[in-house]
C-alpha cells in the first residue's frame, strides 16, 4: 500500500466520487434526520430546530413503548424461530452429496432473488380468509363431515394480526439464517464427529458437544442477519399485519405519510438506528471476548 | 436411546450413517417441508396468474389474459420501464463509484482510513426505512426539482439506489483485489504502462468477474428496491414494486400476480446472464490450472 501522497491526483479521482456520494446522498440526508429530531412542528411544512428533547421523550410514552417492546418481542421470537428452523435445513445441506447439495443450496438461494414484496404479497394468497389454508379446511372439514355437527366452516383469520407478521418475517428472512449456518456446518472437521463418536459420545452428546459450539460462528452471523433487519421491519407488518401489528416502522412512516410529524418520526428512526448499532456493538464485543479467549487457550 | 436423535442409532460400527448424521430421515423430511412451505406461495402465485378466473382459488383453466391486460396497463408499463431505468442508470454509477473507491481503498493509505471505511459500511447496516425517511426529508429540505421531464424526473431515486449499492459494489470488488499480485501492475509498470493503461489492460480483465457480480447485485438492488424508493419516489416516478404494492393493498387479483411474475422473470433472467457472462473467465482458469497454471 502506498501513501496518498505519492499520487495525489490518481487519490483524488478515485476516491472523490465515492465520498462525495457518500456524503451527499446518505450521510448528509441522516444528519438532516438527526437535527430535525431535536425540532419543533410548526405548521404543517415549518420546522424549527430548536434542540429541544421533546420528541425523544415522546417515544417512552406508554403507547409508543408497548410498540417498541412489541418491535423487539417478534424479533426475538422471529429470529428465535429462523434459528431452530432453519439449523436443520442448513446441517441436511452440509452433509448432503455434492449433487444433491448444488439443488439444496440452489432453492436456498432463489427466494434472495424474489421481491420480498412479492413474496409477502404470495402469502397474502395462502392466509387470507377466502385463500388456499381456509379453502384447504373447509374441503377437509366438509369431507370428514363436521359440517353435519357444528354448522357451516367458519374461515379462519390468519391475517392482520401478530402470527401473520411473525410468519412473514420468519418465511422472509429464512434463507438469510441457514447460507452462515450451513457455511459453519460446512467447515466443520467431520474427523471430530468421528472421534466423539469412538470416545463412546452419544450422538445427541457429540451434536450438543461437539457439532453446536463448533458452529457457533454461523448461528450469531445467522443471529444479526435476520435480528437487525427484523427490527427495522417495515413492510412485512405494514401488509400482513395492519394496525393490530404494527412495528416501529410502521410507526415511523406514518409519522413521515399521514400523521406529518416529521420531528417525532426522526427521533424514532434515530432511536431504531441506535438499536441496531447497539446489536452490533454487543457483537463486536462477543468476537473480541472470544478471540481473546483463544489466544489465552494457545 | 438419546433424547434428540440427531444421528440416527449407533448400530453400525463402521461409520456409515455416523459419519453422515445429516441424513437421518426426519431430519431430511423436515428439511423438505421447509423447503417446500419455502417456495410453494411464490410457485403457486406464479401457476394462479395463468388461471381464467377472477376468483383466485379455484383452477378455472389456462389463460394468458391477464399478462395481456397487464402490459396493456399503461401505469403498470410506466412502472416497469421507470423500473428498468433506474435500474440500468444506477447500476452503471454504482459500478463506476464503487469500483474506483474499492480500487482507492486498496492502493492507498490515508489518514482517517478507518472512519472511511466505517462510513462506507453505513449503507449495508442502518435499516430501510431509516434511509428510505431521510431521503425523503432530504430532497424535500433542499428542494429537489420535481417537476422535470422524464429521465431526470427519475434522478432522485437514481442517486438514493446508487447510495445504497455501491458499498457492496465495493467490498465485492475489494474481496477481488485481495487476490491481485502486485507484480502483475509492477511489470506493466517497468514495461511503460501509465496508470490509465495499468487501469485499462490490468485492473479491468482482472476484475471483471467481480464487476459481473457487483453489477448483477446492485441491478436487482434496484429492481427489488422497495421501501426507499416509497419514500423517494412521487405521484409521477412510480416504480414496478411500488405500483405492486399500491395494487397490493387493493386486493389479490391474477393481474397482480401476472405483473409479480414479470418482475420475478426480469430478476431471474439478469442472474442467468450475469452467471453466463461470468462462466468463461471461470472455464478459463479451470483450463490454466489443468495446464499447471498458476491460478490468479
Amino acid at each position: 500500500m502506498e501513501n496518498w501522497r505519492r499520487h495525489p491526483l490518481v487519490f483524488w479521482a478515485m476516491g472523490l466520487p465515492g465520498t462525495v456520494w457518500l456524503i451527499v446522498f446518505f450521510l448528509l440526508p441522516l444528519g438532516f434526520v438527526w437535527l430535525m429530531s431535536f425540532g419543533e412542528k410548526r405548521g404543517i411544512v415549518d420546522i424549527a430546530i430548536t434542540g429541544t428533547l421533546e420528541n425523544y421523550l415522546r417515544a417512552f410514552d406508554p403507547v409508543y413503548l408497548g410498540i417498541l417492546f412489541k418491535t423487539v418481542r417478534i424479533s426475538l421470537i422471529v429470529t428465535i424461530l429462523c434459528i431452530v428452523i432453519g439449523y436443520p435445513v442448513a446441517y441436511v445441506i452440509a452433509f448432503s452429496s455434492k449433487r444433491v447439495r448444488t439443488w439444496l443450496l440452489l432453492a436456498i438461494i432463489l427466494p434472495f432473488w424474489i421481491n420480498m414484496l412479492i413474496r409477502t404479497y404470495a402469502l397474502i394468497a395462502v392466509f387470507r380468509t377466502r385463500g388456499y389454508v381456509n379453502f384447504a379446511l373447509a374441503w377437509l372439514y366438509d369431507t370428514v363431515g363436521l359440517d353435519v355437527l357444528f354448522g357451516p366452516f367458519q374461515p379462519l383469520s390468519m391475517l392482520y394480526n401478530e402470527f401473520a407478521v411473525i410468519f412473514g418475517i420468519v418465511y422472509v428472512f429464512l434463507p438469510f439464517a441457514v447460507l452462515p449456518m450451513y457455511a459453519a456446518i460446512e467447515r466443520l472437521d467431520r474427523s471430530l464427529l468421528e472421534a466423539a463418536a469412538d470416545l463412546g459420545a452419544s450422538p445427541s452428546r457429540t451434536f450438543f458437544s461437539v457439532t453446536l459450539p463448533l458452529t457457533r460462528s454461523g448461528i450469531t452471523s445467522a443471529i444479526l442477519l435476520v435480528f437487525i433487519p427484523a427490527l427495522g421491519s417495515f413492510l412485512i407488518p405494514e401488509l400482513l399485519g395492519g394496525p393490530n401489528a404494527y412495528m416501529l416502522g410502521n410507526v415511523i412512516a406514518a409519522q413521515f405519510k399521514k400523521a406529518n410529524d416529521w420531528p417525532f418520526g426522526a427521533a424514532l428512526s434515530f432511536l431504531l438506528m441506535y438499536a441496531t448499532f447497539a446489536v452490533l456493538a454487543i457483537r463486536s464485543l462477543l468476537v473480541g471476548r472470544a478471540s481473546t479467549e483463544r489466544e489465552e487457550i494457545r | 436411546m438419546s433424547i434428540l436423535p440427531f444421528f440416527p442409532r449407533r448400530a453400525d460400527k463402521t461409520g456409515g450413517p455416523l459419519l453422515l448424521p445429516g441424513r437421518a430421515w426426519w431430519l431430511k423430511g423436515l428439511t423438505a417441508l421447509t423447503l417446500m412451505i419455502l417456495h410453494a406461495p411464490i410457485v403457486v402465485m406464479m401457476i394462479f396468474s395463468f388461471n381464467d378466473s377472477r376468483r383466485n382459488v379455484v383452477w378455472h383453466g389456462f389463460t394468458t389474459k391477464y399478462y395481456i391486460q397487464a402490459l396493456h396497463d399503461p401505469a403498470l408499463l410506466e412502472a416497469l420501464v421507470n423500473s428498468l431505468t433506474i435500474a440500468f442508470v444506477s447500476t452503471f454509477l454504482s459500478l463506476i463509484v464503487g469500483a474506483v473507491t474499492a480500487l482507492m481503498l486498496w492502493r492507498f493509505r490515508f489518514p482517517g482510513k478507518g472512519a472511511f471505511e466505517g462510513a462506507m459500511a453505513l449503507p449495508l447496516v442502518v435499516p430501510d426505512i431509516c434511509m428510505g425517511v431521510a431521503m425523503m426529508v432530504f430532497f424535500a429540505t433542499i428542494g429537489w426539482p420535481v417537476h422535470m421531464p422524464w429521465p431526470l424526473s427519475l434522478s432522485n431515486i437514481i442517486a438514493a439506489h446508487v447510495a445504497f449499492s455501491f458499498p457492496f459494489v465495493t467490498v465485492i470488488v475489494r474481496a477481488r483485489l485481495a487476490h491481485f499480485k502486485r507484480e502483475w501492475e509492477e511489470a506493466a509498470r517497468d514495461l511503460g504502462a501509465g496508470e490509465w493503461r495499468v487501469l485499462v489492460d490490468i485492473m479491468l480483465p482482472f476484475l471483471k468477474p467481480a464487476l459481473v457480480a457487483g453489477a448483477l447485485l446492485a441491478f436487482t438492488l434496484s429492481l427489488d428496491d422497495f421501501v426507499v424508493t416509497f419514500f423517494t419516489s412521487g405521484p409521477e416516478t412510480v416504480t414496478l414494486p411500488v405500483k405492486i404494492y399500491s395494487m397490493v393493498r387493493f386486493s389479490v387479483t391474477p393481474k397482480v400476480n401476472a405483473a409479480s411474475t414479470i418482475l420475478i422473470l426480469l430478476t431471474v433472467v439478469a442472474t442467468l446472464i450475469a452467471t453466463r457472462l461470468q462462466r468463461p473467465e471461470e472455464t478459463a482458469r479451470a483450463e490454466m490450472a489443468a495446464q499447471g497454471g498458476q491460478e490468479p
